[in-house]
Formats: C-alpha cells, structure tokens, sequence
C-alpha cells in the first residue's frame, strides 16, 4: 500500500498524460496508415493549437476562442496537407519526409516570429483547471477528466470509422491505395479528413495538457509529438486501438520514472522503448504484418 | 583522356589551394571579427556534418537522423580530454575537479572525437541497421535524444559535468584551422565513394534485394557507411565545440539534425560539393545576410517596412527552404558534382550548340 500511496500522484499524472499523448498519437498513426509519412509537422500543430488559444482568448471570452482555436486548427492540418504533401504525392516517401521536416521547422520559425520568443501561458480553463483533491494527492481536475474525454473522442472516431461513408474509404485507402482509387473513392478528399480529424484532436489533447502545464514556447510541441508518434509504433502504426494503449503505457511510465527521481530519463525512456520494440516487434502490438515485395 | 583527367584533377586542386590562399589574406588583412570569419568557420563544420550525411542519406540510401547525437559526442570527447589538467578544477567545480586528470593534445583530441562518435555508432548500427527506412530515421532520431538525456545525468556529472557548461579548452583563432580539417575530411569521404567500397555503396541505395543478389554483403557495408558517416560528424562536432568555446548537451537537439538534414536536401541529395555549397550558403543566410529582415528599424525614404523585427529572417528562410523542398526537389546540384572536367564539357558543348547555330545561319 505504501508503494501506491507514493505513487498515486505520479500514476494519475501518467494517466492523464497518456491520455493526451493519445489524442496526438491517432492523428500520426491515421496519416502513417494512410500516405506511410511520419508527419513530423504534427507536434508543431498541436503547439500552434495552444498559441492559437492564447491568443484569441486575449480578445474574445474562452468559451467562443477554445472551440474557434480547435476548428482553426483543424484547418491548418488541412492548409498543412494540401501545401506541402500533396505536391509530392507521386514523388519518392522520402521526399514528404523531408517536406514534413521543414514544415516542422517553418512552424516552430513561425511561432518563434509571432511570440518573440516569450513563453507565453495558457489561459486557466474554468472547471478542468480546478485543482481538486483524490485520496490524499492534491491536482487539476484535468488529470481526472482527460482519460474520459480521450476515451469518448475515441469511441466517436472508431464509430465515424466504422460506419460512416468516410470511414469506409479511409479503411480502403489505407488497405490499399491505389485499388481504392480505381474503385472510385476521392483520395484527396479522404485524405483532407484524415489530416482534419488528426489536428483537430490534437487541439483538444493541447487543451488538455497545457491546462496542466501552461507555458507555451515555440519547440514545446517536439516532445510530445516524438512521444506519440512512439506510442503509434508501439500500438502499431496504423492501428487506432494500438497507439492509445501505447500512448497510456508510455504516459504512465514515463510519470513513474520522475517519480522515482529519475526526470532525466523520462524523455529518454521513451526511445529506449521505441529502440526494442522496434528490434523485437517491428509491427508493434496491434499491427499488420507487411511483406515486402522486390 | 588520361591526361586530361590529370590535368583536370591538378586544376581543381590548384583552385582549392587558391581559396585557402585567398581565405588566409583576407584574415590578415580584414579585421578578425568580420562575419565572413564566422561564416567560413561555421560553414566549413557544417559542410563536413553536411557531407558525412550525405554519405548515408545520398550514397548508401540509409535515411539516418542521428548526426547531432554523434556530433554531441564527438564534441564532448574532445572537450572532456583537452581541457588542460589545471584548468579542470574550475570547470568541474561542482564535481571535484572531474575524475579524468590528464589532457590530451587537440589533434589527439579530435581524432578520439571521431573515433568515440565510430564506436557508438557501430554499437548502435548492430540492432537499429536492420530497420527500413522511416523505422531508422525515428530510431536513430531516438538514440541521438538518449545519448542528449544521458550526457546530462548528474551522476555522470565527473565526466560530462552534468548539465553545466564544459569550457576552457583550446580552441582555434585562424579560420584555416576548421577550414583544413574539413576539407582533408572531406576529400577522404571524397575518395571512398570513388573507391569499390563507395560503389557497393550505391548499389545498396539503387536497389539492396539486387546488390545483395550481386553479392554485396548489406550488413557489413551498411555498418561500415554509418560508423564512417558517424566518424565525421564526431570530428565535426569537434570542431563545433571549438568554435563555441563551450559545450552544453541541451544544444544538440532534434532540430540541429533537421537542420543539417535541410543543407544537404538543399545541397542535393547524392552529391559531395553541393552539401558544401549549400552548408556555406545556409550559414552565410541564416548568419549574415538576412540578418537586415531582424530589423525592425527599417526604411526605404520614409516608408517604415512592415513586418521585420526579430525573428522574420528565419520566416523567410524556412519559406525558401520550403520553396526549395517542394518545386527544386533536386536540390542546387541534384545528383552532379561539381567539377573542372563537368564545366570543360558544358563550355565544348556550348561551343557545338554555337557552330551548329552558325552553320545553320549560313
């Protein structure tokens, strides 16, 4: 018991980290399924997301600047995808990598420019940046909610998957994508709401966790989106399930090494992970196995 | 046509001799803290980065993103064994004085850079090699932020001096200096893409499942090109630690590998002496000539130009990058080098097309 009591804090914080790490994991694992590019630009629209907030909150009232922000972003995906992956849809998968790079760095110079630099910080969002009080642990009523919201959004999307027109030719596209295309399904629009429905969760995971941690700086966004991007590995790319699980286990026990006094290597743990699941389990926990054909 | 490739070959190694040439007047006549001092250096330790990247990217097709790990690396190495031994008590101050109590001579010290930066890689190519293409990219990227989170433990604090600043170890004053190693770095890249070494090396990129077919053993040349690769990205991170003076782990972030991944995209992808063009360019851009875009005082009469204060140089700059990325895809020199022999046959080509033309006149 003495071992929970300890750790009640840090298992909290894990939970709800994970569940953020999770809103940005989906929108890499959709975009890796279906056009096979790790979208490099997504941790800086999850920043962006949050300056977006901070912004707007400064002139208009939160409740109309959060949903604006959201909707913002989820056009920005968009703007991201049609300006610097479609062009190259035909060129080498490198090429978009490459794209995807330098997006990240535009982005981040971008809100270097816009914010001077400054940290700037979050505006508290009333109710979820409560603090409250479970069994003893003082912390945010962010903390409890987020792996509610997280697993409602969830269940929202496997249903748009699902049953949804949509849905179904995203399932196709990423199958495969050139048959779906013969079939009639319109790549483009497909993958427009892929990269929509990616940003727009990753805004509302970047409501979530910087109502937890405030300060907004231009490369903020890195981390978590290297980190969910690992928990899509971990999931399996490609596997919406898999990278949430992922993306839980990665939150709790990168929360559980700082509590151990080890904050050095929560980062660090990571990629460590990302390394041997890469070695022993290349397809991850929930992937398909792909063969490769000369 | 074996003559006059040696005579191309002492062409281009008189030209180059003419640039140190021209590089050490300028130094003696221009004032030391001219920008064409910083950019020289910067750009030459860039170029070595740049190339050694390439190697992997460009010639043997293995889409690496670990260069800032091993330059943290190579740039620790040679900090932590050249810091003279009566110094050491005041760089180490909060951890008695380090438990290294020796120093080494620079040159030793850079040579251990590459080597320790080699080793590492060697160590990690052994399981990440066998990945495929973004699966390494995200691998290596992973291990270059451990090695980062590593260098920055406290309990390693007697050797890497925690998170503290390293400092006080010699450093160069004339632009040659980085300029030299560079280049005899560079050329002896140079010389192992031309070797057989280099072609088993693109047969890998152009197609594995066929080079192993030929023969070619994947592991061992893939191993060879990364720890080679990662050999120069120590020496030069070497070289950036002398530059800066001192050296900090929290630098050497994701970002710096993008960076250097930039120049050589910009460079073009494959060729040698367009990752050395487009190094010196993107330092001279991103260092001195766009620096007037960060003014904010600007004014052409009496107009007060909009939108400049700190920070828009690198707006513009990404956007070009951006441009460059997506309608130059080739990059400044693609997959050519440049070469007196390539600039003698565009001249005689130019010259045909010309008599041609005449003749078709008449």
């Amino acid at each position: 018991m003495g071992f929970f009591q300890t750790n009640l804090p840090y298992l909290l914080a894990g939970i709800s980290t994970g569940g953020q790490y999770a809103l940005i994991a989906i929108g890499y694992t959709m975009v890796y399924g279906i056009l096979r590019l790790i979208n490099f630009a997504h941790g800086d629209v999850f920043m962006c997301a949050a300056l977006m907030v901070i912004y707007s909150a400064s002139y208009l009232p939160l409740y109309i600047s959060l949903p604006l922000a959201i909707v913002a972003t989820g056009l920005l995906g968009f703007a991201i995808e049609r300006v610097a992956y479609k062009p190259l849809r035909t060129a080498p998968r490198m090429s978009a990598m490459i794209s995807a790079i330098g997006m990240s760095y535009l982005i981040q110079n971008l809100a270097l420019y816009v914010t001077g630099g400054l940290t700037k910080y979050y505006p508290p969002v009333p109710f979820i940046s409560d603090s409250i009080e479970i069994f003893g642990a003082m912390t945010k009523r962010v903390t409890v909610i987020t792996p509610f919201v997280t697993l409602f959004l969830i269940i929202v999307l496997v249903s748009i998957i699902k049953y949804t027109k949509i849905g179904i030719a995203m399932r196709a596209v990423s199958r495969d994508f050139e048959t779906a295309q013969l079939m009639g399904v319109k790549i483009n629009s497909v993958i427009s709401a892929t990269f929509v429905i990616g940003s727009l969760l990753a805004a509302i995971g970047s409501t979530l966790f910087f109502s937890n941690y405030t300060g907004v700086t231009p490369t903020v966004g890195g981390m978590p989106g290297l980190k969910a991007f690992v928990a899509a590995v971990f999931g399996g790319i490609g596997s919406i399930p898999g990278a949430v699980i992922g993306a839980f286990i990665i939150g709790i026990c990168e929360n559980l090494i700082k509590g151990m006094g080890l904050t050095t290597f929560s980062d660090a743990f990571t990629f460590v992970l990302l390394i041997v699941v890469l070695m022993f389990m290349p397809t991850g926990l929930f992937g398909e196995k792909a063969t490769d054909k000369v | 046509m074996e003559k006059e490739k040696k005579k191309d070959l002492i062409i281009s190694l008189a030209v180059i001799a003419a640039v140190y040439a021209i590089v050490a007047v300028l130094e003696a006549v221009l004032p030391r803290t001219s920008m064409l001092f910083t950019v020289l250096k910067k750009g030459s330790i860039y170029a070595l980065v740049a190339v050694s990247m390439n190697l992997l990217n460009g010639f043997t097709g293995l889409f690496s993103l670990g260069q800032a790990g091993f330059m943290l690396l190579g740039a620790y190495t040679y900090a932590i064994f050249t810091i003279p031994v009566e110094q050491r008590a005041a760089v180490y101050q909060y951890f008695d004085g380090g438990i290294i109590q020796f120093s080494l001579p620079v040159f030793l010290g850079i040579i251990l850079a590459g080597v320790v930066a080699a080793f590492f890689a060697y160590l990690i190519g052994l399981p990440v090699l066998k990945l495929k293409s973004d699966y390494l990219a995200i691998a290596t990227l992973g291990f270059a932020e451990i090695i980062r989170a590593l260098f920055q433990w406290d309990k390693l604090g007697g050797l890497t001096n925690g998170s503290n600043l390293l400092r006080r170890f010699p450093v160069f004053k004339s632009t040659l200096f980085p300029m030299t190693v560079a280049g005899i770095c560079i050329a002896i890249i140079v010389m192992l893409i031309n070797s057989t070494y280099g072609r088993a090396f693109k047969a890998i990129r152009d197609d594995d499942v066929a080079a192993e077919a030929m023969g070619i053993n994947l592991a061992h040349h893939k191993r060879l090109a990364f720890t080679i690769s990662s050999f120069f990205a120590g020496i030069s991170g070497a070289l950036l630690a002398m530059f800066q003076t001192t050296v900090q782990a929290a630098q050497f972030k994701s970002a710096m590998t993008y960076e250097i991944l930039l120049i050589v995209v910009i460079g073009g992808i494959g060729s040698v002496s367009g990752s050395v063009i487009s190094s010196f360019l993107f330092i001279a851009c991103s260092e001195w000539w766009l620096r007037f875009l960060d003014n904010a005082d600007t004014y052409i009469g009496s107009f007060h130009v909009p939108l400049l204060r700190p920070g828009f140089r690198k707006v513009v700059f990404s956007i070009v990058i951006m441009a460059i990325v997506l309608l130059y895809q080739r990059g400044i020199m693609g997959d050519k080098e440049f070469s007196i022999s390539g600039i003698r046959k565009k001249i005689a080509a130019r010259k045909a097309a010309k008599a041609k033309k005449k003749e078709g006149t008449k």
